[in-house]
């Protein structure tokens, strides 16, 4: 293979899913949804802008009508009409209408989203200035723990070294849960509000210091979904990034088994007690 | 201080130079300083803008570092909200209600005074924090406890700043109260008055009601800061989302306040252009309160993020979502009046439809963030960003501009220059769109607010963003030098300045004079 077949190769490669697959960046929509609620929230989004849409179409297209061809220098007369009460009723009563039609999904979704209960796993996560903590506390995982903090290196953010493509987006421990389970996210902070935001999951809930919030959700796809800190925290809000992997059931084995394995070789005393 | 004399009065012998200013109590001249001093802050908060938007420019860290950076945040939102927008209006409000109502004055003459001269010590408190040390408050405008309670003695020089003009304000409202139920000429009933003199009847009301409360919500940051109080501190028994609720029980019809009176000022221009009266002159007046009074029952619509339970994030989200049926009659009224008419495009005329236009969109967007679901994807992020700037940019401050051409030769006694006022208008209507509609996508696509650097695919927009913001931040000036132009001469303003338009300040002469209707005309 010459060289433009490399070349080929890598360019071909770069649009093939790879195993830690990369989401698209989004640019100008709400990210790729992996979730059934992200997935109606993208629904609901886009049926609303084509309503408003329609809504300014109509509106504005009466406005400058009225901007191009009643004007005085074409020669228009002010008519008189001042008020006109079967209008006023019409645009009144069908804009409610119209809210009426907009609220009903929107309603099922906001039950569905707080619905935490039954969860195969549940994560609590901590609010820190500035990264996030956390703790598996319930089903496969139990007992893991870590923090999560921004790897970016800092010579990026300063410029003397080239950005990354996961530039602000990537940390050293990302929350790893499996494919199509789902995950109940219960929310802390230890010293101001954070926020825990994963736009593909469709989830975003403060974490509220002294208080524990919940939300949940469930990965449909495997993959490396990133999100930030959605809530001003102080001096690095903008440098604490979420990063969640999904994985498939067996890879998600084997990191808890590799997870539980660092954990008792990190502390032989609690694990074989009389041989430390 | 001695009773005030009738020479006095009568201006032949009131002090002239600086303590003409300093002891005035004129409408009309403490009008004119609370515009000035608007003007000033803005540009100060302006200048904040186009440091925040140096920095976003590109990925990475060039300008400024991320503790200063939230710094410029917040006070860019503090100056802008309490500094630029809510004095203009009262400049507004001092000048034009005693004119369109038939009244010689503002009811309570010396108390205006006051509250116009609590603002600049208010300001250099707000100001000189950025030069104490640790810095001026980082926590954003709404000042979110814990956060808060964090930061260093700026956040104390803020909440004494925001304590006296929160009683600048207080003062200002009930003045305009007794001013419009008291001083109307006779014959000037209620529902004959100018929309703008409702508009803003509307809204002292809504100040009265809620800047006390912003006080009691900083007031228990102070005592949480320095006394020991744990209003909210979890470990202490009490619950930071608390102030979330308190404060946005201020912060909603707050957004309102600021946006109230700019219904009114358009609602004065678009019929003089139009030839035409106002179309639905009553819905016009029960819309505009009907808005302000479903304004105390959405605030919690800023915490969606919060974790409410669905019964609190549902009615939240029907009351929001109801707000769109008053704001639309308003849309829906102009594009009537408009409709038929014999229209012409001064420049005043230019910014009110234009403010229509862009307005409407942010009614759009804040439609779509009403939505609790979708919500929860944007709150946070430059969506809400682009959502209140087409609200508060193209809404209350395009509202301001075509007030300012409209009656500037009310206020001088010459026209303003239609070519310079027609540069500004379409220099800023093409920036603020370079600017803030890519906002739109940057939000949606996931990039948050308040960050001082992001990730790279979020680069182009913010680049055309920061070009947008310094053209218009420099088409600013073009005002600057049409207002200046328009003071020192130009041709002269006749007493009803613009072709067809109605109402008592029309019939007093250009500039009006000092002392006006002191005797009250009598309204057919």
């Amino acid at each position: 293979m010459g060289r433009a077949g490399r070349i080929a190769g890598l360019f071909l490669a770069s649009f093939v899913p790879l195993a830690h697959a990369e989401q698209p960046h989004a640019r100008y929509n709400l990210q790729q949804p992996v979730t059934g609620i992200a997935e109606q929230i993208n629904d609901m989004h886009t049926l609303m802008l084509v309503i408003c849409l329609f809504i300014f179409v109509g509106v504005f297209g009466v406005m400058f009508w009225a901007v191009f061809n009643h004007r005085k220098a074409k020669g228009a007369v002010a008519a008189h009409f001042h008020e006109n009460t079967a209008v006023e009723i019409a645009w009144t009563v069908i804009p409610v209408l119209i809210l009426l039609g907009m609220a009903w999904p929107a309603t099922k979704t906001v039950i569905a989203m707080k619905d935490t209960s039954n969860p195969d796993i549940t994560v609590k996560a901590t609010g820190y200035q500035w990264k996030w903590g956390y703790d598996y506390l319930q089903g496969e995982g139990e007992g893991i723990r870590f923090l999560s903090a921004l790897s970016t290196p800092r010579e990026q953010i300063e410029g003397s070294a080239p950005k990354g493509d996961a530039y602000l987006l990537e940390v050293d421990n990302p929350l790893v849960v499996p494919v199509g389970k789902k995950i109940r996210v219960l929310l802390t902070a230890n010293d101001v509000i954070h926020s825990w935001w994963v736009p593909a999951f469709g989830v975003k809930q403060d974490a509220i210091p002294g208080f524990i919030r919940d939300t949940w959700f469930r990965a449909e796809k495997e993959g490396i979904y990133r999100g930030n800190c959605a809530e001003l925290c102080g001096r690095d809000h903008g440098f604490m990034p979420v990063v969640v992997h999904v994985l498939s059931a067996e890879k998600y084995a084997a990191w808890v088994a590799e997870q539980k394995a660092k954990a008792t070789a990190a502390s032989p005393s609690v694990t074989a007690p009389g041989q430390g | 201080m001695a009773a005030v004399t009738p020479e006095q009065l009568h201006g032949h012998h009131a002090p002239s130079g600086l303590m003409r200013w300093l002891t005035t109590t004129n409408h009309k001249d403490i009008g004119t300083m609370y515009m000035v001093f608007s003007f000033i802050m803005f540009l100060s908060g302006g200048v904040m803008a186009l440091t925040i938007r140096a920095e976003l420019f590109q990925p990475g860290l060039q300008v400024v570092q991320p503790e200063f950076f939230n710094q410029l945040t917040t006070m860019h939102g503090l100056v802008m909200v309490f500094g630029a927008i809510m004095p203009a209006f009262v400049g507004f409000a001092n000048w034009m209600i005693p004119l369109m109502i038939g009244a010689s004055d503002m009811a309570f003459a010396r108390m205006n005074n006051w509250s116009f001269w609590l603002l600049p010590p208010a300001a250099i408190l707000l100001i000189g924090s950025f030069f104490v040390p640790g810095g001026a408050t980082a926590a954003g405008w709404t000042l979110y406890a814990p956060l808060s309670v964090q930061m260093g003695m700026g956040m104390d020089l803020a909440i004494f700043a925001i304590h006296i003009m929160g009683i600048s304000s207080i003062m200002g409202a009930i003045n305009i109260v007794v001013t419009v139920l008291n001083m109307r000429a006779p014959g000037m009933t209620m529902m004959k008055m100018p929309l703008f003199c409702w508009t803003w009847l509307i809204t002292a009301y809504l100040l009265i009601a809620v800047m006390p409360v912003l006080a009691g919500a900083v007031t228990m940051v102070l005592t949480d800061r320095h006394f020991g109080t744990s209003f909210f501190n979890a470990a202490g028994g009490g619950d930071p989302v608390m102030y979330q609720h308190i404060f946005w029980f201020f912060g909603h019809p707050e957004v309102y306040i600021m946006i109230l009176p700019a219904f009114g000022i358009v609602s004065q221009i678009i019929p003089t252009f139009a030839r035409k009266p106002l179309f639905g002159y009553a819905s016009m007046v029960y819309a505009t309160a009907s808005i302000a009074i479903l304004s105390f029952a959405v605030w919690a619509h800023h915490m969606f993020a919060t974790g409410m339970p669905a019964a609190g994030q549902l009615f939240f989200m029907y009351a929001t979502m109801l707000i769109a049926v008053p704001t639309g009659v308003k849309v829906f009224n102009w594009v009537a009046t408009m409709w038929r008419g014999a229209l012409s495009f001064e420049t005043p005329m230019l910014w009110a439809v234009g403010f229509i236009f862009v307005f409407t969109m942010g009614g759009f967007t804040g439609l779509i963030c009403a939505i609790a679901p979708i919500d929860i994807q944007v709150q946070d992020t430059y969506y809400v960003v682009a959502h209140f700037h087409y609200v508060l940019v193209a809404g209350s401050l395009f509202a301001l501009f075509a007030g300012a051409y409209y009656w500037l030769p009310k206020w001088t006694g010459h026209m303003p220059s239609e070519a310079l006022g027609k540069l500004h208008f379409w220099c800023s209507m093409i920036f603020f769109n370079i600017t803030f509609f890519p906002m739109h996508f940057l939000g949606l696509a996931g990039m948050p607010r308040r960050i001082p650097d992001y990730a790279l695919q979020f680069a182009d927009f913010n680049a055309m963003a920061s070009v947008g913001a310094f053209g218009f931040g420099l088409s600013q000036l073009i005002f600057l030098v049409a207002v200046v132009k328009c003071i020192r001469g130009g041709e002269r303003a006749a007493a009803r300045s613009w072709e067809s338009a109605e109402g008592l300040e029309w019939t007093v002469p250009s500039p009006a004079p000092h002392h006006t209707f002191e005797e009250a005309p009598v309204i057919r």
